[in-house]
C-alpha cells in the first residue's frame, strides 16, 4: 500500500499533467523547423510581407502603371509584366533602366529612382501578380566562386558581346551590350536568369546557378585586377589602341620626320 | 599678235567683271598660241646661295651647340646608369598608381622610361650635332656615265670564250648537254619543296563537319547534353557536337562544328524549312560566319538577329538566318534536330551544306 503510494507519487511527478501539452508544442516547433529549413521555399515568400506587395502596388501605379498598365498587363507604351518575376524588376529598377526616362532603342543605365526598399517592395508587387524567377540568394553573387572557370563559361557565353574584358560592345542599329565593370553580382546573376532587352536568357539549365557564381566571381576578379600592363585604353581592343597609335605614335613620327629633313639654316 | 591682243582684251574685261561671272572658253577656242617669250630651254637657276648658321659664324655660338650636344649624350648617360641602378633596386613586383596610366608595374614602368631616354637623346643629340656643328654646305656630284670603255667590255666577252674553248665546251657535246640538264633538273627539288610545303590538299574537310545523324546536342564547355524542355524561348546555348572532346583534330572540328541554339515562339519563324527542321521552335544554325568565319555569337532576343562581331554581317533568324546587313553573301547554315527517346536534342543529319566561307570548289 504504501509502496504503491509511493510509485503512484513519483509516476504522478513523472509525468506531469502539463507534459503532454509540452511535448505537442515541442513536436510542432521541430516540425516545422524542419520543414522550414528543408522544405522547398517558394521565390520570395521568405522576404516579402503582404505590407511590402500593397506598398508595391502603390509605387507601381504611381510610376509604372502608364506605360505598363494598372495591372502589369502591358500595352501599347511598355511589354506586359507576366512572369518576368521578383529578379526582372530588381534589376531593371535596382540599375535605373526603369523607369524610363524617354523612348529609344534601349533603356540606359542611370541613377536609381528608387531606394533598395521601394525597388524590393516594387519587385514584390510584380512578383505577386505571376510566378516568376526570383532574386537569387546572396550565396550564388557573392563573387566566391571557381574564377578559372568562371572565365571559361564567360568566353563562351558572353565575351562576345560584353567584350573579352566585360568592357561592353556595340549590337544592331544604335544598341549596345552594356560594360560589366562595377556591377553588382546580384545584378549580374538577375541579368543572366531574365535576358533583359537584348540579352538572351540564360537559364539555370544552360548555366547552373554555381557556374552563374563563377562567372560573377570572374568578373569581380577583373574588376579588382591591377593592371600590369599599364594604360588599357578602355580593354576596348584593337580600335582603341590603333588610334593612339594612328594619331599619337604616326603624328610623332611625322613631326621629328619634318625636323630631320628641315635645312639647318 | 591680233588674236593675242583680242584674248587680253577679253581677259581685261573678265577681270573687271569679276572672276565669278567670266563666261566658259568654248573648246575650239580655249588654246590661244602666242609669242609667250619661254625659252626653248631654261638655264640652269643653280643652287641657292649658301646660308651660313650662327655656329659657322660666331665662336661662341659654336661652342654653346657643343655644350647642347654634350648636354644631351650626358643625359643619355645618366639614363642608362639609372636604369643599371633600377634593374637591381626596384622589386619586380612592386605595383604603384601612376596618373593617367593608372596601377602600374614601378619595375616596368622605371626600366622603360630610362631605356627610352637613353637612346633617344643618343639620337637627338647626334642630330643636333648634324644641324649645328657638322659641314652643311649644299654639294652637287655628277652622275658618271656607267658604260665601260669597249676595248674591256670586248676583252671581258674574249675571256668568258676563251674559258669555253679550253675547257673544250665546244667539242665535247656530250658533256655540254648532260650539263645543262643536270642543272636544270636541278630546279626540279626546290620547287617541288615549295609546292609540297604548300600541305596536303584539303580533300572534303571544308564541305563536312563532325555532325551526323543522332550525334547529341552538347553544351559547350561543360559538354553535357541538352534537353529540349530546358530551351526556354528567348534563350541561346552554345552548342558542340558529341564527341567533340575525345576527337584527335579537336582545335579543327571546333572552329567547324560551332552551332547555335535557340528558342523562339515557333510562329515567329517565318519559312517552313526553317521549323521542320528545328524542333517545337528550337533551331540550330551554324556559328560560323559565311563571310570570312568568326563565330556568330552576338544574339538579340528581342529582335532575333544573329551579329558577326567582325565586320557586323546580320542575319535574321526569324527569316532562316539570310544576310540582312553586311559583307556575308550567305544564309547561316541549318542543322536540322530533333529529340532522341530521353528527351536530349539529336542532329537529325549533318549539314545540308559546308559551314563557314567560301571557297574555290564552292564558289
Amino acid at each position: 500500500m504504501l509502496k504503491d503510494r509511493t510509485v503512484n507519487a513519483l509516476a504522478a511527478r513523472r509525468r506531469h499533467p502539463a507534459a503532454i501539452v509540452i511535448l505537442l508544442l515541442l513536436g510542432l516547433v521541430v516540425t516545422g523547423g524542419i520543414y522550414a529549413f528543408a522544405a522547398p521555399k517558394p521565390a520570395q515568400a521568405a522576404v516579402a510581407t503582404a505590407d511590402d506587395v500593397a506598398a508595391g502596388k502603390k509605387l507601381f501605379l504611381a510610376n509604372c502603371s502608364t506605360c505598363h498598365g494598372l495591372n502589369g498587363q502591358g500595352g501599347p507604351a511598355g511589354p506586359s509584366l507576366a512572369g518576368v518575376g521578383a529578379a526582372s524588376v530588381d534589376f531593371q529598377v535596382g540599375t535605373g533602366r526603369m523607369p524610363l526616362s524617354n523612348p529609344g532603342v534601349q533603356a540606359m543605365r542611370k541613377p536609381n529612382k528608387f531606394n533598395d526598399e521601394q525597388t524590393k517592395q516594387l519587385a514584390a508587387y510584380v512578383a505577386s501578380l505571376s510566378p516568376g524567377p526570383a532574386i537569387p540568394e546572396a550565396k550564388y553573387t557573392s563573387g566566391e566562386g571557381n574564377i578559372a572557370k568562371g572565365g571559361e563559361l564567360f568566353r563562351v557565353n558572353c565575351a562576345m558581346c560584353h567584350n573579352y574584358a566585360g568592357s561592353g560592345g556595340a549590337l544592331t542599329r544604335g544598341k549596345y551590350a552594356p560594360s560589366l565593370h562595377g556591377v553588382t553580382g546580384t545584378h549580374i546573376y538577375e541579368a543572366m536568369l531574365t535576358g533583359p532587352q537584348s540579352m538572351p536568357v540564360f537559364n539555370d539549365a544552360n548555366i547552373t546557378p554555381e557556374n552563374k557564381r563563377d562567372i560573377i566571381a570572374f568578373l569581380h576578379n577583373i574588376d579588382q585586377n591591377e593592371n600590369v600592363g599599364g594604360l588599357n585604353l578602355g580593354n576596348f581592343g584593337p580600335v582603341s589602341e590603333g588610334l593612339l597609335a594612328w594619331t599619337f605614335g604616326i603624328g610623332v613620327l611625322i613631326a621629328l620626320s619634318v625636323w630631320l629633313g628641315k635645312k639647318a639654316a | 599678235m591680233t588674236d593675242n591682243g583680242s584674248s587680253q582684251q577679253q581677259g581685261g574685261e573678265a577681270a573687271r567683271a569679276g572672276d565669278h561671272d567670266r563666261s566658259p572658253v568654248p573648246l575650239d577656242q580655249g588654246h590661244v598660241e602666242g609669242t609667250g617669250g619661254i625659252p626653248a630651254r631654261f638655264a640652269d637657276p643653280g643652287l641657292p646661295p649658301h646660308v651660313h648658321r650662327e655656329a659657322d659664324q660666331s665662336e661662341k655660338a659654336a661652342r654653346k651647340a657643343e655644350k647642347q650636344v654634350a648636354t644631351m649624350f650626358t643625359i643619355s648617360i645618366v639614363a642608362t646608369v639609372l636604369f643599371v641602378v633600377a634593374y637591381f633596386a626596384v622589386p619586380g613586383e612592386r605595383l604603384a598608381y601612376v596618373p593617367y596610366i593608372g596601377q602600374a608595374s614601378i619595375s616596368n614602368l622605371t626600366l622603360g622610361l630610362t631605356l627610352a631616354v637613353s637612346l633617344l637623346f643618343i639620337g637627338l643629340g647626334a642630330v643636333h650635332w648634324a644641324k649645328t656643328l657638322m659641314p652643311d654646305e649644299e654639294v652637287v656630284e655628277l652622275r658618271h656615265p656607267q658604260r665601260s670603255a669597249d676595248a674591256d667590255r670586248q676583252a671581258a666577252v674574249d675571256g668568258v670564250y676563251a674559258g669555253g674553248e679550253a675547257a673544250q665546251l665546244g667539242r665535247r657535246p656530250l658533256i655540254k648537254y648532260t650539263l645543262g640538264g643536270a642543272l636544270g633538273l636541278f630546279a626540279v627539288p626546290l620547287v617541288l619543296q615549295m609546292v609540297g610545303g604548300l600541305g596536303p590538299l584539303p580533300g572534303n574537310a571544308l564541305s563536312t563537319t563532325m555532325w551526323r545523324k543522332g550525334l547529341r546536342l552538347m553544351r559547350d564547355p561543360e559538354m553535357l547534353p541538352v534537353k529540349a524542355s530546358d530551351v526556354t524561348i528567348g534563350s541561346v546555348y552554345h552548342i558542340m557536337p558529341e564527341g567533340l572532346d575525345k576527337h584527335g583534330d579537336i582545335l579543327e572540328e571546333k572552329a567547324k562544328s560551332a552551332v547555335l541554339l535557340m528558342r523562339l515562339d515557333p510562329s515567329d519563324l517565318k519559312v517552313a524549312k526553317a521549323r521542320d527542321w528545328g524542333y517545337q521552335g528550337i533551331v540550330a544554325y551554324s556559328k560560323i560566319c559565311t563571310h570570312v568565319g568568326c563565330p556568330v555569337g552576338l544574339y538579340e532576343q528581342q529582335t532575333h538577329h544573329l551579329l558577326c562581331p567582325c565586320h557586323q554581317s546580320t542575319f535574321d533568324v526569324t527569316e532562316d538566318c539570310k544576310v540582312i546587313f553586311g559583307p556575308a553573301k550567305r544564309a547561316l547554315p541549318q542543322l536540322p534536330i530533333t529529340v532522341d527517346n530521353e528527351g536530349y536534342l539529336v542532329a537529325r543529319s549533318a549539314f545540308h551544306e559546308a559551314v563557314g566561307p567560301s571557297f574555290w570548289e564552292r564558289g
